[in-house]
């Protein structure tokens, strides 16, 4: 039994190697929605703002790609992000925003100071949309492409070097 | 200054590392090689210059000295002196130190102490722990340096983390570095036997003691650490399968093994090829627990020093070392013969049941602790908690604790059934009643509590049984040694079945003047006091615990909001009965003015910790037994030798001295 004497070598080779592999690999931070590749869930939002109409699903289905950006009036990232979400629209791009746990006044307000890029907002109060579609935080931004399927999520705020990234995401879903 | 002078004995001792591996390694080749005669003492100088540097670590923090990074990213002028020595171990750097101090001062005892063996295995040995300490030292110096100074010393520290700012840290790292840390004997010891294949009792019986200390220091780590958490993390769970808490109790399952094995081979010349790759497998685990912890690859509550570059450099190190180590185990262990055979009922059977059911165990942590590592390499997140561990853990437990209960009673070699049934008899018999009775009082208990609650009652009573029929005063101490530490054993299973089937928990929102449940006690919220530390303000409450409507106990948890650096912490309250301990935790206040309260009363769970002690002082009466018989060995060896000599010179020399007396 004198192979029995390389058994622990060989474990610890699979071991190191396995050790080895996870360090050279980027460590993810986050946790992806499991519901990338399947049909966004039929809900109803009231507007949030007195500016901009509710959100439905039916919104999502007119055949053009859009952006779905979960934010919130309250978010500081949101802040951060908005001067971004202007320069997607200044590319003929559609946002749909839902407003998560938010107030009517609260919403014009932000909208007010940092901009209006968005083309309907819905209140979602408690959460409900944004856990179905898997968004664990705000702010986040998600691919819906023509059909209503959700394409990519993008977890935190659009940074300037995520929009090219968000155009070609888009690109990809319009085909 | 002091920082300099810390750094530089760090790089001596790193030097003399060197010295010692090469002045082992020249010494397997020619025991006359000039520099075979200084391993010892460079063994024993590196332990001093790196005891030097880790007490030239303290002073800086004890002084607060600002432009040392480590001092500042990790102290603050303002926290009790305690807490800022603590905290010189409480982050990598510092802990990295404390560990090749430890190293090294083992190296020094050994290399100062150890004269048993034939010396050129102890010159391997010295070697294979110089060789260790090379690349830890090497990690320090070159990415982990403690005494890194500030280019601008900073006019404040950033603080210690609160958690941390306990008295349990003061104790638990260290306790369990000299636990981890110690094992590396075992594993030179393992190498040094290797090298020079002398793999004897003798072997085993001058390794046995130090892994017994290694293995006292361990327990008491992980006994220490489970209650910290158990008070000071607030969640009233007293273990909780973190990859971090595996990592030390892997070391200690190999530990326990390898204790075990050690005794067959120096009782009986059997189990050497074991007993040899347990001697590594322990330490080894200490080296991939700290790489596990220290490289972030895992998700843990402990992840307070995490660094993916420094896990590359860990990584190379257990290669080098572990893989090293092995290697040289699969070449030569086959050269080692595997000693006498027995039968399978006797001692060594029990022993080696004992040691296969360990190792499964070991195997089924370290299973479950890398295995998300594995799952993750195929992209699928998982956590393995609770749920895996206690099942599948306990198919191998209860049939070692079953034989546990018979194990120290049978006789080396060969035994037969008839001669201890009397003893099994009753140990079944009381783990049956035991069972029945619980079952017919509780009522709905599940099968884990239920099994661990009879089978602790069984344990405790047969751990006791090699007492039997002997003169208690007259009885080896390392004898007691066993029999307290299994009776440990029994003690912690008790507490923890009944923890987990019979614990009691309550939530609520009171408002002062309010009383609420837990058990048979009545808890009334008398008021919620400011009250203000060192470095932190809380929120205290005044608790009035009576149980039966007897005598009033004050309980008062707390939640502390630290300003350096900023976070919350709750500071639970335990009032400990000799049946239980009533655990309080007061949380946030809800805005209509209640606050949340959350007690638990837990039936026995002191006896978790009460068990850990009781088993960590059977190791030290069992160290203490074999330390006094060997010196009764050594010293009726030496007479042997006097009068041998003295009757040689009386018979054969008339000439000499003795013949005067003719």
């Amino acid at each position: 039994m004198r192979w029995t004497l390389w058994a622990p070598l060989l474990l610890f080779a699979f071991f190191l190697g396995l050790a080895g592999y996870q360090l050279s690999q980027p460590k993810e931070q986050f946790i992806h929605s499991t519901m990338i590749g399947k049909p966004l869930p039929a809900f109803n939002l009231e507007p949030a703002s007195s500016t901009r109409p509710g959100v439905s699903l039916a919104d999502f289905k007119d055949g053009k790609p859009k952006l779905l950006n979960i934010w919130a009036s309250w978010c500081l990232p949101c802040i951060a992000e908005a001067p971004q979400l202007e320069a997607l629209k200044e590319a003929g791009v559609e946002i749909i925003g839902v407003a998560i746990r938010d107030r009517p006044e609260d919403v014009d307000r932000f909208l007010e100071m940092h901009g209006n890029p968005y083309t309907r907002i819905g209140a979602d109060d408690i959460s409900a949309i944004q856990l179905e579609i898997g968004s664990s935080g705000v702010p986040e931004t998600f691919v819906i492409d023509g059909q209503g399927i959700i394409r990519h999520q993008h977890i935190g705020d659009v940074r300037a070097g995520d929009v090219p990234e968000l155009l070609a995401r888009l690109q990809e879903a319009a085909q | 200054m002091s920082a300099e002078l810390g750094l530089a004995a760090l790089w001596m001792a790193a030097a003399l590392a060197f010295l010692q591996l090469a002045g082992g390694a020249l010494a397997q080749r020619d025991a006359e090689a000039p520099l075979a005669a200084l391993v010892r003492p460079a063994a024993m100088l590196q332990g001093l210059l790196a005891l030097f540097s880790f007490a030239m670590l303290l002073w800086v923090f004890a002084t607060t000295d600002l432009s040392v990074k480590l001092v500042a990213s990790n102290s603050h002028s303002m926290k009790p002196m305690i807490f800022k020595l603590s905290g010189a171990w409480g982050n990598h750097e510092g802990s990295m130190l404390l560990w090749v101090t430890v190293m090294a001062l083992a190296g020094a005892l050994i290399g100062w102490l150890e004269k048993r063996l034939p010396e050129k295995t102890m010159q391997a040995t010295l070697a294979a722990q110089g060789f260790v300490a090379i690349g830890f030292y090497a990690f320090l110096l070159l990415s982990s340096n403690p005494f890194e100074r500030l280019p601008m010393p900073v006019a404040e520290g950033n603080g210690l983390n609160p958690l941390l700012q306990d008295i349990g840290l003061a104790f638990h790292p260290p306790t369990l570095y000299m636990g981890y840390v110690g094992l590396s004997v075992a594993f030179s010891f393992a190498v040094g036997a290797l090298l020079t294949r002398q793999v004897t009792p003798e072997f085993a019986r001058v390794m046995r003691p130090w892994v017994l200390g290694a293995w006292v220091f361990l327990t008491l780590g992980i006994t220490a650490g489970s209650y910290w958490a158990y008070y000071e993390l607030g969640w009233g769970g007293w273990w909780f399968w973190d990859p971090v808490e595996n990592a030390s109790l892997m070391p200690w399952l190999a530990a326990t093994a390898l204790l075990h094995s050690a005794s067959v081979l120096a009782a009986r010349d059997a189990l050497r090829a074991w007993t040899i790759m347990l001697g590594v497998v322990a330490f080894s685990m200490s080296m991939v627990g700290t790489f596990l912890v220290r490289s972030g690859i895992l998700t843990s509550v402990h992840a307070f020093a995490v660094d993916p570059e420094r896990g590359t450099f860990i990584l190379a190190l257990l290669a080098v070392y572990i893989g090293g180590a092995l290697l040289l185990f699969a070449l030569r262990a086959g050269s080692v013969s595997e000693g006498r055979r027995f039968a399978a009922m006797s001692r060594e059977g029990a022993l080696v049941f004992n040691n296969v059911m360990l190792s499964a165990i070991l195997g089924i942590v370290l299973l479950g602790t890398l295995y998300p590592l594995l799952t993750e390499a195929f992209g699928v997140r998982v956590s393995v908690g609770p749920p895996y561990f206690n099942p599948v853990g306990a198919i191998f437990t209860i049939p070692m604790l079953l034989v546990m209960t018979i194990g120290p009673l049978l006789r080396w070699r060969e035994d037969n059934a008839e001669r201890v049934r009397v003893p099994v008899a009753i140990t079944t018999a009381l783990i049956v009643t035991t069972a029945l009775f619980v079952m017919l009082a509780a009522g709905n208990i599940s099968l884990l509590p239920l099994l661990g609650l009879a089978i602790a009652v069984g344990l405790a009573v047969a751990s006791l049984m090699p007492l039997r029929g002997r003169n208690l005063l007259r009885t080896p101490l390392s004898t007691w040694g066993m029999v307290v530490a299994h009776f440990g054993i029994a003690v912690s299973l008790l507490g923890m079945a009944s923890e987990s089937a019979f614990t009691e928990e309550r939530l609520v929102a009171v408002a002062p003047g309010d009383t609420t449940e837990v058990a048979d006690w009545q808890i009334e919220l008398e008021g919620i006091d400011p009250v203000a530390g060192p470095n932190w303000t809380a929120m205290e409450a005044r608790l009035l615990a009576r149980r039966g409507g007897g005598e009033p106990h004050e309980l008062r948890p707390e939640a502390r909001s630290f300003w350096a650096p900023v976070q919350q912490t709750t500071e639970s309250a335990l009032l400990t009965r000799w049946d239980g301990q009533l655990y309080a935790v007061i949380g946030d206040q809800a805005p209509d003015g209640r606050w949340q309260l959350r007690l638990w009363w837990k039936p026995l769970v002191t006896l978790i910790w009460l068990g850990g002690l009781l088993i960590a002082l059977g190791g030290v009466l069992s160290i203490i037994g074999r330390l006094a018989s060997d010196i009764r060995r050594r010293s009726a060896d030496r007479r042997e030798a006097d009068e041998h000599d003295d009757l040689a010179q009386i018979r054969g020399g008339r000439s000499g001295p003795a013949g005067e007396l003719v």
